[in-house]
Parts: C-alpha cells; sequence; structure tokens
C-alpha cells in the first residue's frame, strides 16, 4: 500500500519471563526483567491506583448484583485490573477502543455510565452506550471478531490521516479462533496504528492455555506476523501501562501494530453461571490471590510514601460512590418499549416491519384492555 | 463522524454505449469513487488485475492504492475490517471472489454486519456493500458456482439485491452504495457477459422493487438473477401453446416486493418461482408462502418451485441436468390444471 512508508518486520522472540516494572512484594523492578521500560512517574501509578480500586468496587458490586438476579449475566475482571485498567490508561480520548464481554471495567475508566455498560448484561439491550460520544465500540460476543473491526477503523483512519490509535483486547482462547489471526496479519500488512491486548488468563471457559496452544508465549505469535510482541506481567500495571503506552506512541507515529500478552489470572467465575470447581484447584485460586494486582502497586506507592491514609480513603470513597450509583440504577427498573424492537434493524422502511410492528402493537393494545378489565371485575 | 462532501452525479448523461454486465459494474464502482470519496473497495485481486471478473478492472490506475488494493487473502478480514471502516464513515465496497468463498465471513456478516445498526439503536450505522458473484452455469469447478442467497435473506438486518441485467447492475449497484444499509450484492455470473446499450449514469427501477419484465395474463413467473432470463425464454415458447405468461424479476430479495407480485399474482392468478439453487429450505418456500399468504383467494392453482435439485452443486459436466431449463419451466406449467 502506498500509505506504507517504509516497511519494517520484527523477528525478535518475546523475552519468556515477563516483563515486570514492579515485583509482588512491591519492590521496583531493574534490568533485563524490566525489558528496558521504566516505571511510570508516581502521580501516574497513584492514578492507575485509583483507577483499580474504582474498577474493583465496581466489578465486586455488579458480582453481587448478579446473584440478587439483577442482571441476567456477568463476566468478572477481578483479579485482571492490572491489565485491564493498565491498557486502557494508554490510550486517549480521541482513540478507539474494541471490547470484549469481560471489559467492564476497562468502559468504566473509559468514563461510561454503569448504567450503559451494564444494560446488555441486564438484558434490556444488546447495548447500551453510544459508540461515538467515547468512542468505543460495544462488547463483542463472539470471540475475536471485534480485532477486525479495530483494524478496519484504525485503517479508515489513517487513509483519512487521523493520527488515533485504536487498542482492542482478547482472550487466550480467542487467539485460537480464526478472526484473531486475520486480525493479526491484515493490522501487520496495512501497518494499521493498533495495538493487541491479549489478557491471558488462564482459561477459556473451563479449557486451560496449555489446551489452546503450543507457543511457549502468547506473545510469541508476533513474529510470525512481523510485529513486535510483548509478554508481560499482567498483574503488575506499572508494566502493562508502559509497556502499551510504549506501543501505543509508536503506533501513532506510524510505526504499525503491536501484540501485548498480559499474564494475570481470572479469580472469579467465568460468569455467574459457571462452576469452577470442576476445573481448577483452589490452590491455584489462592496462589492468584496472594499476587494481587492492587495490593502490590498499593504497597509500592506507601514504601514511597505516596499514597497517605487520606488519600487512600479518599479514593475508597469515590469507589463506593460508584457502587452506590450502581446500585442505584440497576435497581430501578428499566423503562422498554417494545415497539422499538422494529425501529433499528433497517435505515430504510420496510414493509413487512411495519406490519409485524402494526401486529404487536394490537396485541399490547389487547392485552392492555383485558388487564384494564380484570382490573374491573377484581374492584 | 466527520462526513466528506458528496460530489452530485455528473450532470449529462453519456451518449448511448454498449455494456455488459461486468462493464456496467465497473462503471458504477468508478461513478461512485468519483461522487464520493468516502467509497473505497478492496478484496482479493481487485488491483492490477482487475478482479478474477475484471469488475474492478483499471480502478486501482485511476484512484490509487489508498482507495482501491488487494487485501490479504481472508473473507473474514475482508469483511470485518470493512465493518470496522464503515464504523469510522468510509463506505467499504468489498470483494468476496466467489460465493462459496463468502462462508469465512459468515459470522462477521450474520453476527455483526447484519446486526450493528440494531445493536446501537441505529447511533452505528454500517453504510457497506459485499459483492458476491454467484450461481452456476459458466461451467466452475466445485464451490464455483453456489447460491447462497437464502443464508443472507433469512438474516434481519441485510438488504439483499441481485440485478439480472447491465442497466440494472450498475443502477442498483450505485444505489447499494448510497444506501445507509448494509447490502448484499449478489451477481450472477452467468450474467457477467450480457450487454446492453445504455446512457451513464443510468437510474431503473429503485434497488426494493421488483419489475414486471414480459406482460401476460394467464401466470406469472418470478424469477430473478440467471433466471430472469430462463423465465423469458420459457414465457416465448408458452407463447406458442397460446399461453400468456408474465415475467418478474423480483431484482430485490430482502425486502420483498410483495406489492409487485401480488399485483401481478392477482391477474394471472398463478404463480411460479424459478431460481438455481436448491429447493428445500430454499429461497422459494418463502416466495411461495408469501404469495399464497396475500393471495389465496385470487390463486386458481398451487404456487410452483422450479429450482435446482437438493444436491450439493454439480461439477461442470453435470451442471446442465441440475439447472432450472426453459423445458423444466413448462413442464411445471403443466401440472397445473387448466380449465380450458
Ligand atoms: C466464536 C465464539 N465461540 C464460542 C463462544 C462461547 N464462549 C464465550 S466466552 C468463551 C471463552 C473465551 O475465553 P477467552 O478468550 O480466554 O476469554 P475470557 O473469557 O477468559 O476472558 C467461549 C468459548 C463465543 N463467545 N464466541
Amino acid at each position: 500500500m502506498s500509505l506504507n512508508v517504509e516497511h519494517h518486520s520484527v523477528r525478535a522472540l518475546p523475552s519468556e519471563k515477563p516483563i515486570r516494572l514492579l515485583d509482588n512484594a512491591g519492590h521496583a523492578v531493574h534490568g533485563a526483567a524490566a525489558g528496558g521500560f521504566e516505571l511510570p512517574d508516581v502521580e501516574t501509578l497513584v492514578e492507575l491506583y485509583r483507577r483499580m480500586v474504582v474498577a474493583r468496587r465496581f466489578d465486586v458490586q455488579v458480582t453481587a448484583l448478579t446473584k440478587q438476579g439483577r442482571l441476567a449475566t456477568y463476566p468478572s475482571a477481578y483479579g485482571q485490573e492490572a491489565c485491564e485498567i493498565g491498557a486502557i490508561s494508554a490510550i486517549e480520548a480521541r482513540d478507539w477502543f474494541f471490547p470484549t464481554y469481560r471489559d467492564s471495567i476497562a468502559l468504566l475508566t473509559r468514563g461510561i455510565e454503569p448504567g450503559g455498560i451494564l444494560a446488555s448484561f441486564r438484558g434490556d439491550w444488546h447495548n447500551g452506550y453510544d459508540q461515538h460520544a467515547h468512542r468505543t465500540a460495544s462488547q463483542a460476543t463472539p470471540l475475536a471478531t471485534q480485532a477486525l473491526h479495530a483494524v478496519g477503523l484504525a485503517h479508515a483512519a489513517r487513509l483519512r490521516q487521523d493520527p488515533i490509535v485504536t487498542m482492542t483486547y482478547l482472550g487466550d482462547g480467542a487467539t485460537s479462533e480464526g478472526d484473531a489471526h486475520e486480525a493479526f496479519n491484515f493490522a501487520a500488512v496495512w501497518q494499521t496504528p493498533t495495538v493487541f491486548l491479549i489478557q491471558n488468563n488462564g482459561f477459556a471457559i473451563s479449557t486451560p492455555v496449555s489446551r489452546q496452544t503450543r507457543a511457549v508465549t502468547l506473545a510469541d505469535k508476533a513474529v510470525g506476523y512481523g510485529m513486535p510482541g510483548y509478554h508481560v506481567d499482567g498483574n503488575d500495571v506499572a508494566a502493562m501501562y508502559a509497556v502499551t503506552h510504549a506501543a501505543v506512541e509508536r503506533a501513532r507515529a506510524g510505526g504499525g501494530p503491536t501484540l501485548i500478552e498480559g499474564l494475570t489470572y481470572r479469580i472469579e467465575a467465568h460468569t455467574n453461571s459457571d462452576d469452577p470447581t470442576r476445573y481448577r484447584h483452589s490452590r491455584d485460586v489462592e496462589h492468584w490471590k496472594r499476587r494481587d494486582p492492587i495490593e502490590r502497586l498499593e504497597k509500592y506507592l506507601v514504601s514511597e510514601g505516596a499514597l497517605s491514609e487520606a488519600a487512600r480513603a479518599e479514593i475508597a470513597d469515590a469507589a463506593e460512590a460508584v457502587a452506590a450509583h450502581t446500585r442505584e440504577v440497576m435497581t430501578a427498573e428499566a423503562e422498554l418499549d417494545p415497539l422499538e424492537l422494529f425501529d433499528h434493524v433497517y435505515d430504510r422502511e420496510r414493509a413487512s416491519l411495519l406490519e409485524q410492528r402494526a401486529r404487536l402493537e394490537a396485541e399490547l393494545a389487547d392485552a392492555a384492555m383485558h388487564a384494564a378489565d380484570h382490573a374491573g371485575a377484581a374492584r | 463522524m466527520t462526513a466528506t462532501s458528496t460530489k452530485p452525479d455528473a450532470p449529462e448523461a453519456s451518449a448511448p454505449t454498449q455494456l455488459t454486465m461486468a462493464g456496467a459494474l465497473n462503471a458504477a464502482l468508478r461513478d461512485a469513487m468519483e461522487a464520493d470519496d468516502r467509497v473505497v473497495v478492496y478484496g482479493e485481486d481487485v488491483g492490477p488485475l482487475g478482479g478474477v471478473f475484471r469488475v474492478t478492472d483499471g480502478l486501482q490506475e485511476r484512484f490509487g492504492e489508498d482507495r482501491i488494493w488487494d487485501s490479504p487473502l481472508a473473507e473474514s478480514g475482508i469483511v470485518g475490517t470493512a465493518v470496522g471502516m464503515a464504523m469510522y464513515g468510509m463506505r467499504p465496497v468489498v470483494e468476496m471472489q466467489f460465493d462459496a468463498f463468502s462462508y469465512p465471513a459468515f459470522e462477521q456478516m450474520v453476527s455483526h454486519v447484519a446486526k450493528m445498526r440494531n445493536r446501537t439503536k441505529g447511533r452505528m450505522t454500517l453504510p457497506m456493500v459485499v459483492r458476491i458473484p454467484c450461481a452456476g452455469a459458466i461451467g466452475g469447478v466445485e464451490h464455483h458456482s453456489d447460491s447462497s442467497e437464502a443464508y443472507w435473506t433469512s438474516t434481519p438486518g441485510l438488504t439483499v439485491v441481485m440485478p439480472s441485467n447491465p442497466a440494472d447492475a450498475y443502477s442498483m449497484l450505485r444505489e447499494a452504495i448510497e444506501s445507509d444499509d448494509p447490502v448484499v450484492f449478489m451477481e450472477p455470473k452467468s450474467r457477467y457477459w450480457s450487454k446492453a446499450e445504455m446512457s451513464l449514469p443510468v437510474r431503473t427501477a429503485p434497488m426494493d422493487r421488483a419489475v414486471v419484465v414480459r406482460e401476460g395474463t394467464d401466470a406469472t413467473l418470478l424469477a430473478y438473477g440467471p433466471t430472469v432470463r430462463t423465465a423469458l425464454e420459457a414465457a416465448d415458447a408458452a407463447a406458442a401453446e397460446d399461453l400468456s405468461i408474465e415475467v418478474v424479476d423480483l431484482r430485490s430479495l430482502s425486502p420483498f416486493d410483495d406489492e409487485t407480485v401480488g399485483a401481478s399474482v392477482r391477474k394471472t392468478s398463478r404463480a411460479a418461482v424459478i431460481h438455481e439453487a436448491a429447493q428445500f429450505g430454499g429461497y422459494g418456500a418463502e416466495v411461495a408462502a408469501r404469495v399464497t399468504e396475500r393471495n389465496f383467494h385470487w390463486l386458481s392453482a398451487p404456487v410452483l418451485r422450479i429450482t435446482g435439485f437438493d444436491i450439493p452443486f454439480p461439477s461442470p459436466k453435470l451442471e446442465e441436468y441440475h439447472l432450472p431449463t426453459p423445458d423444466r419451466v413448462l413442464a411445471a406449467l403443466d401440472t397445473w390444471e387448466w380449465d380450458d
């Protein structure tokens, strides 16, 4: 393509040891393990901490509401906050994000209202927020399909010479889908400004990564497409932010796509209808709980004297406020208009749909009349 | 989204020219790209080669590689990236090389192209066209002659059209590109080389309308794409036996033009639908059911289907036994009881 000013392909394999800037004890990591990346400044880290705390409180709240039957389903991201928040914090408001069902907390960080994020999980409508306003596509359910949309939009933006970047998240299972391959390949061939984040959380529902791939790391796949790949400690938000931020900058400067694997763990079930005791040991869950991404950053910030008790209390209050707001909007029943079912299928009016709409309208009027009769008789 | 300006059509119509259907489609793409710089074209081999049927011949020379380019060989990738492009305000027109090779893109078509408007309550629309060369009678090997229309027409959210002649091909493709709904634009391969004279930019009937292409009073043949010619030949032959057959070219498979079809059927009181695709669960079943439901009291005979057999599309040396022929149409009409 004429847009490809230069064609740089990449052959170096990502390191097998994940890139890490903060270890589990909250100590800064230097040298080879840091992969040449620098710890973000302390204000950035405090902000990432705030976002993770708010996100977790939201996630816990939504899981509780799901147990109460307020939502039909909810895929939790508890334990994956560093991946979710670190990466999304590296793009700007003008950039576009293409999330999956699991990425509700990234949407929250992007400024989307809880009610908008959760409308689809409650069952109101398949999507509940304005894509254009938030530059965020709806949460994709068919695995890996959204990655191609991210590549296409990035390419369109380049044709328009708009300096925006697209970011998309995929699960480890999703990397086996054909669309993941096609998206990586299109992005590399077209050199689109796209950042792919694979959240390797150990499982695709019940299937472990070992049954998904023989690759040593999922980031290795990047090499075959001719783009850089990074294997990152996905519970280290500092590393997640630093690596994605570098990838975003390179993409914006015309350097093409990047594939990043964040190595993390899904603490909760796949969704509320899953039974994880059938496929994993509680000792593994405990092991990963001891590597909590929020605690790790907290230890570091406290040791640096960057997180006062007052600041911590203020962040906790902010998180409670989001939780309270979430409870409020999820407790109120959404007003739904069944006739709207027909309103958004086509731009052009369709006679057959108008007929079907009229039929439903008559049914509804009938039902209302019966209900009124019934109430009258009962009185 | 930032919308760029749409230039009006060239005001002057050109002098009449002879064009094949492939040539008319090429002219339509050229004129659409000229009129609106949001229109981009890509797919497999559409660039220097001009597509395996030469529908995009010369367009890359004219518009450059940022408007029309060869994509990697991956149908889901082609359609999936077109979704992203349309989301950003482009109007991508993508080519599937052959009917059966559109199947890898099935998921993108059904799960996203068809549903995006609905999912987002109309806030996110996908003005895109997926061109699919379709159907047989060109001696193609396996996977080169399928009729996939029923897969697309049973998917709410998709508009599915199929022209049968060069002027419609031009007009309907222009309209499909201008449409804010995603359109599956099916091109009957066996008609690519059919010729007609027209002055560009020609506009025929609206894309969502069926057209009566031959008037008659005794029965209505409902056909589309490659079978319009079959129907016309059958009607000519029937005329020799004093049967007056009306032929309707459906043009738009979804939406279905109940009005034009109903008017014809109520006039003639008999209807048969002709297509190349297999019969069972096929598009003809929908046509027969609709026509019957809406016109039962005007009908004096059951609605018939003259279709391919319920078999995978045969190899080239056997396809003539599979495809509906004028003789088969006439034989089917003979199964009706005619009063006089
Ligand atoms: C194309 C497709 N096939 C199957 C499913 C059903 N499904 C939903 S989630 C899931 C597992 C996905 O695992 P992964 O990609 O690792 O993401 P995670 O849920 O762990 O975040 C499956 C199989 C689907 N949504 N889409």
